[in-house]
């Protein structure tokens, strides 16, 4: 059949190409609407931002306060006298908050990828890097609101950090956020299937968690073993807890916030690659899932 | 001059240009391609695994384009992006509505994926909401729609930045046959009267009429186009195409001839 003869079927009026919204508004809307998706999700799983919560503060109630009188803290900076224990561990339990959240984020993604969901958002005429970007800011947004609802109740439980320190935080909170957020992005390319997810805290949130500076400082760490040691020093959740701890004091960490930033971009740009339809792992492995080919 | 800068006449909604497509070893899509005049309905029949959804995978840019080319009303899909999936609505085959959230919720956060917001997208989702008869549902969570209204939602959905071409993979599969022909009756008037341009994704014989365009996939292969008029009458005995079972009957006759012969000639 001749092209003449297609267009003679079925063919109604042709709609002139209606205007679009693709212009710097449009952007803002765009990444508005992924944020807001985000936080009426976060709303409305009650059971999610509880168990957010009751995590760190399982840790700050009853693990530091069994540890307080067992493990001492010497003064190092940012603290300028000694502090309690349920002090030194707030910061990373806070980072610990945004750990979960990145990867409770990229759970979200890999759900969203077997329930299709995550077509939708593919499709949108925005750039894919900049779609990754707005979940990524969408994660930290929630995060932030756990973040300083536990550092509300830890403040109840004597951990007195500067009134300006919940201000002076608030940038490193939302790098640090970006950061773990872009680690969920690619840990959330390379898992085919939700099963898998459970192997995710076994290999990277607790090895993370417990090779940082987030429950003893890397003095004692290295007084214990010097592997461990340069072990946690790779780590890039030290250096989250770090640039968070000193910025609750007012504090500029250099050294943690230059290795928080490179590791976001270069976790954002695998990220970007993993997610690019030329590139990355989509249209590789076997075709769509879960529908027939 | 690009096709995009035609003028609409000459443009068509969607250009499929010798696309092939592999899973590793597998070859899921060879050299297909397929034409959806503006304004215009097109059945693509298949059977299942016939690669309808790796198309549409392609088509949409979930998958990158490494053999041939998908142009969207004259926009190369791979080189412009942007101004090829503005003009794009997909109903997908699996479900991706949000259960959680309202129907409204669900079509704004659609309509922000697409820049539209405030008091644009407010009306807009009013207005697809009448058109699919769901108007009354509009504060309520998808988890309380049945499988008929989601899918109307999810048309609604895709609808909401006035695309000019509409996908839709097994829209219908899985619903009952009111559902069935309500959610075709929509798409049918969508055609008729805003000149929307259609490829209707099935393996239900009975969606498609004599006069529609259809393209048959069979294998990764398209194995026939034309009107379903004609596919039938190509590949029937004058005698089959008049049975008493009528047109569907007739075109379910052929393509089982088609597939057959495939099946043959490869063997």
């Amino acid at each position: 059949m001749s092209e003449g003869n297609l267009r003679e079927a079925s063919v109604g009026k042709t709609p002139a190409a209606p205007a679009r919204h693709l212009g710097p508004a449009g952007y803002l809307v765009c990444m508005s609407g992924i944020v807001g998706r985000e936080l009426l999700r976060f709303v409305q799983q009650k059971e999610r931002f509880l168990s957010a919560l009751v995590r760190p503060l399982v840790w700050l109630f009853i693990f530091a306060a069994g540890f307080r009188s067992t493990l001492g803290v010497s003064i190092i900076p940012p603290y300028e006298t000694y502090v309690l224990y349920e002090v030194y561990v707030t910061p990373g339990l806070a980072v610990m908050i945004q750990l979960f959240n990145g990867m409770q984020s990229s759970l979200s993604m890999v759900y969203d990828r077997e329930v299709g969901s995550m077509r939708v958002l593919l499709t949108s005429p925005f750039p894919r890097w900049y779609l990754l970007f707005s979940k990524l800011v969408a994660g930290v947004s929630v995060s932030l609101a756990q973040v300083y609802v536990f550092l509300a109740i830890a403040r109840l439980w004597e951990v007195d950090i500067p009134p300006m320190g919940y201000l002076t935080a608030l940038p490193a909170f939302i790098l640090t956020g970006l950061m773990l957020g872009a680690i969920g992005l690619v840990i959330s390319s390379l898992i085919r299937q939700l099963e898998n997810f459970a192997s995710v805290m076994n290999f990277v949130i607790f090895p993370m968690f417990f090779a940082s500076s987030a429950l003893y400082p890397l003095w004692r760490i290295r007084d214990a073993s010097e592997t461990l040691y340069i072990v946690c020093l790779l780590n890039p959740f030290t250096h989250a807890v770090e640039l968070v701890r000193n910025a609750l004091y007012g504090a500029f960490e250099p050294q943690a916030f230059a290795v928080v930033l490179g590791t976001t971009i270069v976790f954002f740009a695998l990220a970007v690659v993993a997610y690019d339809p030329g590139r990355g792992i989509m249209g590789r492995r076997g075709g769509p899932k879960g529908e027939a080919a | 001059m690009s096709d995009a800068a035609q003028g609409p006449a000459h443009v068509p909604a969607l250009a499929i240009e010798a696309v092939s497509h592999a899973f590793g070893a597998r070859r899921a899509l060879d050299g297909v391609s397929l034409t959806v005049p503006a304004g215009c309905f097109v059945a693509l029949l298949g059977p299942n695994g016939a690669g309808k959804t790796t198309l549409f995978s392609l088509a949409t840019r979930l998958y990158a384009t490494r053999e041939g080319r998908v142009r969207i009303f004259g926009h190369d899909l791979s080189r412009a992006p942007s101004a090829a999936l503005a003009e794009l609505g997909v109903v997908f085959q699996s479900r991706t509505l949000d259960l959680d959230l309202s129907v409204r919720q669900n079509l704004a956060y659609h309509g922000a994926l697409h820049g539209m917001a405030g008091r644009e997208v407010k009306a807009r989702i009013a207005e697809l909401l009448a058109l699919v008869g769901l108007a009354d549902r509009v504060d309520d969570k998808v988890r309380t729609l049945s499988g008929g209204q989601s899918r109307r939602v999810e048309i609604a959905r895709a609808l909401i930045h006035r695309p000019r071409l509409l996908l839709l993979d097994e829209a219908t599969v899985g619903l009952d046959l009111p559902s069935r022909s309500a959610i075709v009756e929509i798409v049918r008037r969508l055609v008729a009267e805003e000149g929307l341009a259609v490829l209707w994704a099935t393996h239900i014989f009975d969606e498609v009429r004599a006069d529609d365009l259809i393209y048959v996939l069979d294998k990764g292969r398209i194995i026939a186009h034309g009107t379903a008029r004609e596919v039938t009458g190509a590949h029937l005995r004058p005698a089959e195409e008049r049975a008493p079972d009528g047109p569907t009957a007739a075109l379910e006759a052929a393509f089982r001839a088609m597939t057959a012969a495939r099946a043959e000639d490869a063997a």
